[in-house]
């Protein structure tokens, strides 16, 4: 095995923009997946089958098929449809959608966790639905599944370099061009994974501080 | 869409379900091998353990895949047959997500089952296979389910490296017809059948093993879902 300290410090600008376009995606697509997500998971709780069903197919669906075909559907597919986007902003509203029928379940367990109690002093203050919704039931579900949150965003991360299949230049997409540049497959594809090892490993130390901060 | 088409999307179904048979059951040796490893006795084993599980479980799946086709190579002077490399990736990575289930498991007996097994002087090996495995089993059915769907979305990702799979078949379709969404549309679908299946296959596994236990299947319950083997535990 050659291992060539040149070709890692070559490879390191391309990484720095790579590392960028990564954290872009994750960032976008971890605030897609939680709006997106809590609709979800508020569409679910409407009491008509005429919503549930249709909502509870279509996520299903979505969490049983691979990103990476939706990656290619959306791709090729939309411009035929004469929408056009970015392929950065194509990826992200992918990984943001995939990743919103994970969390709508997360948010589904956090709402069913919150106290009956809860509803019945809202109901007998006489709070309008809304109000309830955002001021009494929100505010403790979120609380509660907020570290649950942040592992989905740790596997979404291990998901990023599928972007590379629809051209973005994110860490993986950034070594695949500069080996085939170079002809150094060894340095760049071991330094993206160690850095994907560092990142995630991090990312759990943060989280399992913020868990321990949002227990008291 | 030609028939001769349907053959290609055909050919691709089949690659897809090979590699899911070959890299589940690499995946399934490694879960249960490393995941014992990690209630070994000796710190050194436990340690190796959980290391092999960080580093797989910390990268991405894809990155791996890419490891395995351009690095390896090289490296050791061996070129994979596509079929195995796409394998051992999946497998590997796979696995070390796995490992994390058997452990949740295998520490959710009651410790009770293990001072039995001590009082009635079992070896460890003994205890292991008699007392805590079949205990534990039936209850890693369903995250392994879970798992099993993941790995399936996962096969797609050998595509990339020009694997003859199910996804790769799409793109020669879409190639051939310069026409997208009825392609995918039918290849999205064929994953969400494959997936249905496994699930079903795998709930009858969970019936039968629970059975032998004594217990009820799982009823559904709202637990906060993470994502398959990992956590922050």
């Amino acid at each position: 095995m050659t291992w060539d300290w040149s070709a890692v410090s070559d490879f390191l600008p391309h990484f720095w923009d790579g590392l960028l376009v990564t954290l872009q995606i994750l960032v976008l697509g971890s605030l897609v997946s939680f709006g997106v997500g809590l609709v979800w998971a508020l569409l679910m709780r409407v009491p008509s089958r005429w919503v549930t069903w249709p909502v509870g197919a279509v996520t299903e669906f979505v969490r049983n098929t691979p990103l990476l075909v939706q990656l290619f559907f959306l791709f090729y597919v939309l411009p035929e449809w004469d929408i056009t986007f970015s392929a950065l902003t194509t990826g992200v509203v992918a990984i943001g959608l995939h990743y919103s029928t994970y969390t709508m379940q997360v948010y589904r367990a956090g709402i069913e966790g919150v106290p009956v109690g809860q509803w019945e002093a809202a109901t007998a203050l006489n709070l309008p639905v809304r109000r309830t919704w955002t001021a009494v039931i929100l505010p403790q579900a979120i609380r509660r599944v907020t570290p649950a949150l942040g592992n989905y965003v740790i596997s979404m991360l291990k998901d990023t370099p599928l972007l590379m299949a629809i051209t973005v230049l994110e860490m993986l997409g950034e070594a695949r061009l500069f080996s085939q540049q170079n002809f150094q497959f060894t340095e760049p594809l071991t330094v993206i994974g160690v850095a994907f090892i560092v990142i995630s490993y991090l990312a759990s130390l943060a989280l399992r501080a913020l868990e321990r901060r949002l227990a008291h | 869409m030609t028939s001769g088409l349907w053959e290609l999307v055909l050919q691709g179904v089949w690659v897809t379900i090979q590699l899911l048979f070959f890299s589940s059951l690499l995946a399934t040796a490694v879960s249960f091998v490393v995941g014992i490893a990690r209630t070994h006795r000796l710190w050194i084993v436990r340690f190796l353990a959980g290391f092999y599980t960080e580093v797989f479980r910390g990268t991405s799946a894809l990155v791996m895949i890419f490891w395995v086709f351009f690095v390896l190579p090289p490296a050791f002077g061996w070129q994979l047959v596509p079929m195995w490399a796409g394998t051992l990736a999946l497998g590997l990575t796979y696995g070390a997500y796995g490992s994390e289930i058997v452990r949740g498991a295998l520490g959710a007996v009651d410790p009770a089952q293990k001072e039995g097994g001590i009082a009635l002087s079992f070896t460890p090996w003994q205890r292991m296979k008699l007392i805590l495995l079949p205990q534990a089993v039936p209850e890693m059915i369903p995250p392994f389910s879970n798992l099993l769907i993941e790995l399936l979305k996962g096969t797609a990702l050998v595509s990339i490296m020009g694997m003859g799979d199910l996804a790769f078949s799409a793109n020669l379709v879409r190639l051939a017809l310069q026409e997208s969404a009825e392609i995918y549309t039918y290849v999205l679908l064929i994953y969400f059948v494959i997936a249905f299946l496994l699930t079903r296959v795998m709930r009858g596994l969970e019936k039968k093993l629970k059975a032998g236990v004594g217990k009820a299947p799982q009823k559904k319950t709202a637990a906060v879902p993470v994502p398959e083997g990992s956590g922050v535990s």
